[in-house]
């Protein structure tokens, strides 16, 4: 069962695990760029654009692990068909779920006064360690 | 390798019978239903986290409550510092797992008992920095059912983000954990020949598998608690 691979071949898997990392690397360092970019940024329409490219990084990543560290891509067709196709579930669970969760939060936005106004009153910032909250909330 | 590339040159009749469709042992197989398993519990927490937040007008900003790092000076403000480390420390384990795959292919005993360790190494790094983190956001007020941080728009926040944050994020340190066991398990196995009896280190690819799904995992989860 066991297969021992050749120099060259030694090589080329080394070769291909090289490469895997460094764009591992590369993407998360981009992620976090992107991140720090982020931080205190008041542009909505940028930040969602922002939020957008790292969701897209993530993807990017996702494949990079499963393809390569987990060797699904030099598997037959037959075995990454049936592991690929049921995940593709996750595109509707998220469109779905999260539009959900979107049409309640207008819906309570519009129905329901008391939601609206706990979203428009500013609160001060709490402070203390656990024991003292707890203490205080007694 | 090279038996998938023979096999797929030709016109076969995968399902004809005389042949193994997947053409990978069936532990292997099993290992991947069970992952795909995995990867809809992981993505139900994702997917309910993401719906809670998009009903909820507000949230707290993950910058400002995960600015801190070990050893730091108090009221420092590092945002995503420390998770970067915890996860370049997964990516690099997982590095090392892949080179322990290469090595038992090759029936390099030393490699894989030498990856391995590393990798085990990783694993136990990130749950300290992991533990560390929990220790210090419960000492700032935060765990399950309580929240001290303010929504990023200065009003009121609800529990739903410490909820989310500390259940997600624990059962991925779970995860973690049970990796790091089944490593040391291989380890051990590696030091004993018994994959040498064997003829094969077909388990250090499934342990593998696990390992690297463990990192794919915090992928998602790294991003949507500390980026988005």
């Amino acid at each position: 069962m066991a297969h021992t691979h050749t120099a060259e071949e030694n090589k080329a898997v080394i070769a291909e695990i090289k490469k895997v990392t460094i764009i591992l690397s590369v993407l998360t360092i981009v992620e976090l760029i992107l991140g720090f970019w982020m931080i205190g940024m008041q542009n909505a329409g940028l930040k969602l654009a922002i939020k957008g490219s790292i969701v897209i990084l993530m993807m990017a990543k996702a494949f990079y692990i499963v393809a390569y560290f987990m060797h699904l891509k030099h598997e037959l067709k037959n075995l990454i068909m049936t592991i690929v196709v049921p995940l593709a579930l996750f595109i509707w669970f998220i469109c779905a779920f999260l539009s959900d969760g979107n049409s309640f939060r207008n819906l309570r936005n519009t129905y329901n006064p008391y939601f609206k106004e706990q979203s428009t009153i500013k609160v001060e910032k709490k402070e203390g360690a656990h024991d003292e909250k707890a203490i205080e909330q007694k | 390798m090279s038996n998938v590339t023979t096999a797929s040159s030709t016109e076969a009749k995968w399902w004809g019978g005389g042949k193994s469709p997947f053409n990978v042992e069936y532990g292997k197989v099993m290992m991947w239903y069970f992952l795909m398993s995995d990867a809809f519990t992981f993505g139900a927490f994702l997917i309910s986290y993401g719906t809670v937040r998009f009903s909820t007008n507000g949230w707290p900003d993950p910058n400002e409550v995960f600015r801190s790092f070990p050893f730091a000076p108090e009221g420092v403000h590092a945002p995503l510092v420390f998770v970067s480390v915890m996860t370049f420390i997964l990516i690099v384990s997982s590095v090392t797992m892949v080179l322990a795959v290469h090595a038992g292919k090759n029936m390099d005993k030393n490699g894989v008992v030498r990856n391995m360790i590393w990798t085990i190494i990783g694993g136990i790094a990130f749950l300290s920095c992991q533990a560390w983190e929990w220790n210090h956001l419960f000492h700032e007020g935060a765990w399950w059912g309580q929240n001290p941080f303010i929504n990023a728009d200065g009003t009121a926040s609800s529990t739903n983000f410490t909820n989310f944050f500390f259940t997600i994020t624990g059962f991925h340190g779970f995860h973690v954990f049970s990796g790091v066991v089944i490593n040391i398990i291989m380890l051990i196995m590696t030091l004993t020949d018994k994959f040498e009896q064997r003829g094969h280190y077909l388990m250090i690819e499934k342990a593998g598998l696990y390992w690297h799904f463990v990192d794919l995992v915090w992928v998602f989860v790294f991003t949507c608690f500390y980026l988005l």
